[in-house]
């Protein structure tokens, strides 16, 4: 259970999340929608503690003991949540130079002192981790290719076996299909699906396009202007609020069309679990 | 505008916009015709300025310009076809010595280089704007950096000859602290232009800031590092001459000592051995660079 209470983020004078709300039950999926500018990446960057918030708290029951509010954490504890709490990013955020292994053995850093994880020094263990995980994610052969030599749809791939070889309880996804074309997003979206599925993991998937949140998600929460203004399941969204939460500020609505474009339907991911569509 | 507005009329706007834009047009060139001239004239009077301040006069040069050829010639013995191999012979009289002096001069500055680019390497993290933990940090290890830089190395070279003797050690000590300087400056400016998004990665998977410059920066900055090295490496072997001038040991140490007892053919053999071995590093470093830069542009 994740239970967000106030929490509010402030950039000087601009409030970019304000006073949000809300509880996820272990094992949800929930896409959150909204414009550009809505505070969805600062509202997911504050749950992982990449942004500190300015106030409300963040409750947390089953990673540390007992029911552990994220925003007090500290030096290592932070470090343990961060990896318990595990991000995927829409530029991917791998690091080029280095091979796809190497990226993915970082997900384990957390669990290391310092010293052995500079020199690389990873026990046997995490590296059968680390290829469990990218077998999950069809990018086994890729291995030892370097990052930068993967198409987006790829390093998407490696980025959410980081993600899974952190071990994590939840895992925000921050636009992850944005930068990708069709095919590739609907393997990425099929993929964090499967996993909170099969590994009853629960995921935060910021999301562009209210079709891929309809199609993909348990529940909906729908931002604007820092605000929560929908919080149910997908069928409950009615149009004319989906207009509302796209339409401009100055009453245009040019984001609405592109909303509204809907992405292929997800392909059955059982299906998939045993031939997923590999690039 | 009307596409089916008369030809006519058509014309008449577009000569009218024509004629518009020509005095424009030549209003832009006036002010820049005036700039121009500001410009220039006020660079031609403080290089004026400034040579007379200095006291640099084209009578002295012309006078003094004989006196140097003079010189060259005087580090030149005479060299007959005939006696080859015997004049050059005569003239490398010490090249045993001279190697072995080059040698010590190359070692000081291959050691102050790494020496240097390591310390400089490690504190450029200190000093990069996005990677420092707080601006104060950030702030302090410019300024020194900026002090380690600026002191030019041949008179580091003068305080460590004071503070140690005559030998290689205050030369090494020397360049190493200007190195420190000028590859922590140039590996500050290389870490500030690295993307966030590895380094945001790898904080939200739990890595420490330790963790962070290991995995995020270096693999980024690292074909620049190694092409700002071997430049380094260049203009050091250069130091490393430089400062035996001052007692450091070395070549350089050699060429001074000719030089002040005027054995002005030892001094040209010396010069030359210096000239040659600088070229050859400037190749090889060229070389190294390029494969370095290569492999930069081929990473993004
Ligand atoms: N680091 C920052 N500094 C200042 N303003 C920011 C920063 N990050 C985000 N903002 C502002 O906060 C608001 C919400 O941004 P963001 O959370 O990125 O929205 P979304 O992800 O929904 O597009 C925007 O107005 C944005 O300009
Ligand atoms: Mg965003």
């Amino acid at each position: 259970m994740l239970r967000i209470e106030g929490l509010t983020k402030a950039f000087d004078d601009l409030v970019a999340v304000d006073k949000v709300s809300f509880e996820v039950p272990k094992g949800q999926m929930v896409g959150i929608i909204g414009r550009s500018g809505a505070g969805k990446s600062t509202l997911l960057r504050m749950i992982n503690r990449l942004t500190d918030a300015t106030s409300g708290r963040i409750l947390c029951d089953d990673v540390f003991d007992g029911e552990v509010d994220v925003c007090g954490l500290k030096g290592r504890r932070v470090r343990e949540w961060r990896a318990r709490c595990a991000m995927v990013f829409q530029q991917f955020n791998l690091i080029p130079r280095l091979q796809v292994m190497t990226n993915v053995l970082m997900g384990r850093i957390s669990y290391h002192a310092t010293l052995p994880a500079l020199l690389m020094m990873f026990p046997a263990k995490d590296r059968a981790l680390t290829i469990r995980a990218l077998q999950r994610l069809d990018m086994v052969s890729h291995a030892m290719h370097r990052a930068d030599e993967l198409s987006g749809g790829q390093q998407q791939r490696v980025a959410i076996a980081r993600a899974l070889v952190q071990e994590p309880k939840i895992l925000l996804a921050d636009e992850p299909i944005a930068s990708l074309d069709l095919r590739n997003a609907t393997i990425v979206m099929d993929a964090l699906r499967r996993i909170n599925k099969e590994d009853g993991i629960t995921v935060i998937c910021n999301l562009h396009l209210l079709q891929t949140a309809k199609d993909y998600c348990d529940r909906i929460i729908a931002m604007r202007k820092g605000a929560i203004v929908f919080d149910g399941p997908p069928s409950e969204l009615s149009d004319a609020l989906a207009r509302e939460i796209y339409g401009s500020d100055k009453g245009g609505d040019d984001d609405v069309e592109l909303a509204f474009t809907a992405t292929s339907a997800p392909t059955d991911f059982a299906r998939s679990a045993t031939r997923s569509g590999a690039d | 505008m009307n596409i089916r507005e008369p030809t006519a009329l058509a014309g008449a706007k577009e000569r009218g916009s024509a004629a518009q834009f020509e005095e424009r047009y030549l209003a832009f060139r006036r002010r820049k015709l005036i700039y121009n001239a500001l410009f220039w004239g006020g660079f031609i009077a403080c290089v004026i300025a400034a040579g007379i301040t200095a006291k640099f006069d084209v009578f002295t040069l012309l006078k003094g310009l004989p006196r140097t050829t003079e010189f060259l010639v005087k580090m030149v013995p005479p060299i007959t076809l005939s006696t080859f191999a015997a004049d050059i012979g005569e003239w490398y009289w010490g090249i045993d010595k001279w190697l072995n002096s080059l040698l010590n001069t190359l070692l000081m500055a291959y050691l102050a280089t790494v020496l240097g680019t390591i310390v400089g390497g490690a504190l450029s993290f200190l000093a990069a704007r996005n990677l420092a933990p707080n601006f104060l940090t950030y702030w302090a290890m410019r300024r020194t950096l900026e002090i380690a830089r600026t002191v030019p190395d041949i008179v580091w070279a003068l305080l460590f000859v004071m503070a140690f003797g005559i030998g290689p050690l205050p030369g090494v000590l020397a360049i190493t602290v200007h190195t420190i300087g000028a590859q922590g400056k140039l590996f500050a400016e290389v870490n500030e232009n690295v993307s966030p998004l590895p380094l945001d990665g790898i904080r939200a998977a739990g890595g420490n800031w330790l963790h962070e410059i290991r995995y995020g920066v270096i693999p980024q900055v690292m074909p620049n590092y190694m092409s700002y090295t071997f430049w380094r490496i260049e203009l050091n072997v250069r130091s490393a001459t430089i400062v035996g001038f001052v007692g450091a040991g070395g070549i350089g140490h050699d060429l001074f000592t000719s030089i002040q007892l005027l054995y002005f053919a030892d001094a040209g053999a010396i010069l030359l051995i210096v000239v040659v071995t600088i070229m050859l590093i400037d190749m090889l470093s060229e070389k190294f660079r390029h494969s370095a830069i290569g492999k930069a542009s081929f990473s993004h």
